[in-house]
């Protein structure tokens, strides 16, 4: 066994919160980068201008690239061998998230209630996935998830007799229905199989995957960006030939009788860091 | 989000300005804009339904006037210290569509926000020739950097729902519906 303290949690939580609001990853600079090489409209290429000026800006100031900091999601793999010590570890996660969000000048989006709507004022709780795996390090991957795009995510339990063709229109139905209300250019995460709340787990985590990395179904993630970007929805849905800048998959075994799909839109504001301790 | 056909505009606008305005027209904003979301919106339509069943004027519960005003759909994240505001783009405007044709009717004149608009909000921005903008989503901490004053002035406990007086420079932004009822997104 190998003893960790949770105020260890508590720091690299905390830390992660403001790196992920203020530096974009590597893998999505990248990406915008190319779309504004890559657009074709005019309109599009000012938007993408604006996107890239805009993470510099962030950068240089310290402030974060987009006002909705989200709501913490947070993945935390958490190896076999380990033994958490000095408190409790859900309460370590949300203590780093309340003084990550109030030291880091983030936003406070959460409302403690979804009737009440009082904010609770420091962005806690976040959503936590705990997974048991081999070992004995914990990694934690952290996604501040903006709701513009949240709200236009779909879960659709197919039929078998459905397909892949009927998994690829659940896809599609979603993008041109989101537009330009969750910040096109996206990232899209679909989940295919498991059940109802495995394939939304499978297709928030699959966001969080570094936009170079093809996913075991790539021939199908390039076909489905294709499509989405013959759309013509574009940079801020302002037309163009970027509307998507990822398609992730992932998928699982499922039911004889069912094909669950889970499309989780996110914007370009793709936020994501992990850590392993 | 500047092109060879931008157009600077002074606000307030005034009516033959916002007609005069064509979906797709890139603008630049100088001038005092309202910060308003989802709750603030909530609490005005409370005070106008309230006044309305009561037969009395709405007017001077609001917490901005109405007339020629713009608004725009924002909660930012906090100013850290040294800094008028922290990052503040646009949020999704249609979870205002519930709340916005009566505050068109009572004299709202322009809106800034991102996305796509019911048929109620386009006919009361035809109604009373107004003007629907989009910013760059996303674009928070650029677009804070147009913001020269911020100023809360009511609802100081809804936090970054808070409604905020803004002074605007050079704030850039694009014509989605224009008063003929012409919109940008197909
Ligand atoms: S959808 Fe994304 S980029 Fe757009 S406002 Fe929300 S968090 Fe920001």
């Amino acid at each position: 066994m190998r003893d960790l303290d949770v105020s260890e949690i508590t720091k690299n939580v905390k830390e992660m919160c403001i790196e992920a609001n203020i530096f974009m990853e590597e893998d999505m600079k990248e990406a915008i980068y190319k779309a504004y090489d890559t657009e074709s409209s005019e309109v599009g290429r000012s938007v993408l201008a604006q996107l890239k000026e805009n993470m510099k800006i962030a950068e240089n100031e310290r402030i974060p690239v987009c006002q909705d900091t989200g709501m913490a999601v947070v993945f935390l793999d958490v190896g076999q061998d380990v033994h958490f010590t000095g408190g409790d570890i859900t309460e370590a996660v949300n203590e780093g998230i309340r003084q990550g969000y109030t030291e880091g000048y983030l936003r406070k989006s959460i409302v403690s209630d979804p009737f009440q709507r009082e904010n609770s004022g420091d962005n806690t709780p976040a959503v936590i996935h705990f997974n048991i795996v081999p070992g004995d390090r914990v990694i934690i991957t952290l996604a501040p998830k903006g709701f513009g795009s949240e709200n236009t995510s779909r879960i659709f339990m197919l039929k078998p007799s459905d397909g892949i063709e009927g998994v690829k229109k659940a896809v599609i139905d979603t993008v041109t229905e989101a537009g330009p209300n969750a910040c096109p250019p996206f990232v899209v995460g679909v989940g295919i199989g498991g059940d109802f709340e495995k394939c939304a787990i499978m297709a928030k985590k699959a966001l969080t995957r570094h936009a170079g990395i093809k996913g075991s179904l790539g021939s199908l993630e390039k076909e489905l960006l294709d499509r989405i970007n013959e759309s013509g929805i574009g940079p801020a849905g302002l037309g163009g030939s970027v509307t998507a800048l990822a398609v992730k998959i992932e998928t699982f075994p499922t039911h004889i009788a069912g094909l669950p799909v889970a499309v989780c839109m996110c914007c370009h504001a793709n936020r994501h860091k992990q850590r392993s301790l | 989000m500047q092109g060879s056909d931008t157009k600077k505009l002074n606000l307030p606008l005034d009516k033959p300005e916002a007609e005069s305005l064509r979906a797709g027209d890139r603008v630049l904003l100088t001038g005092e804009i309202y910060a308003a979301r989802d709750a603030a919106h909530q609490r005005m339509y409370g005070i106008i339904s309230e006044c309305e069943a009561a037969g009395e004027d709405p007017r001077s519960g609001l917490p901005f006037p109405l007339e020629g005003a713009a608004v725009y759909y924002m909660g930012p994240s906090p100013a850290p210290p040294g800094k008028v505001i922290g990052s503040a783009g646009p949020t999704t405007s249609g979870r205002m569509d519930k709340y916005t044709p009566g505050l068109l009717d009572m004299g709202l004149k322009v809106m800034i926000g991102k996305g796509k608009r019911n048929t109620s909000v386009n006919d009361a921005i035809v109604r009373n020739g107004c003007v629907y903008l989009a910013a760059v989503g996303g674009a928070g901490a650029l677009l804070s950097k147009c913001i020269k004053r911020s100023e809360v002035i009511a609802y100081d406990d809804l936090g970054a729902e808070a409604v905020r007086r803004l002074y605007v420079e050079d704030f850039p932004a694009i014509v989605v519906t224009d008063s003929t009822g012409k919109c940008l997104y197909a």
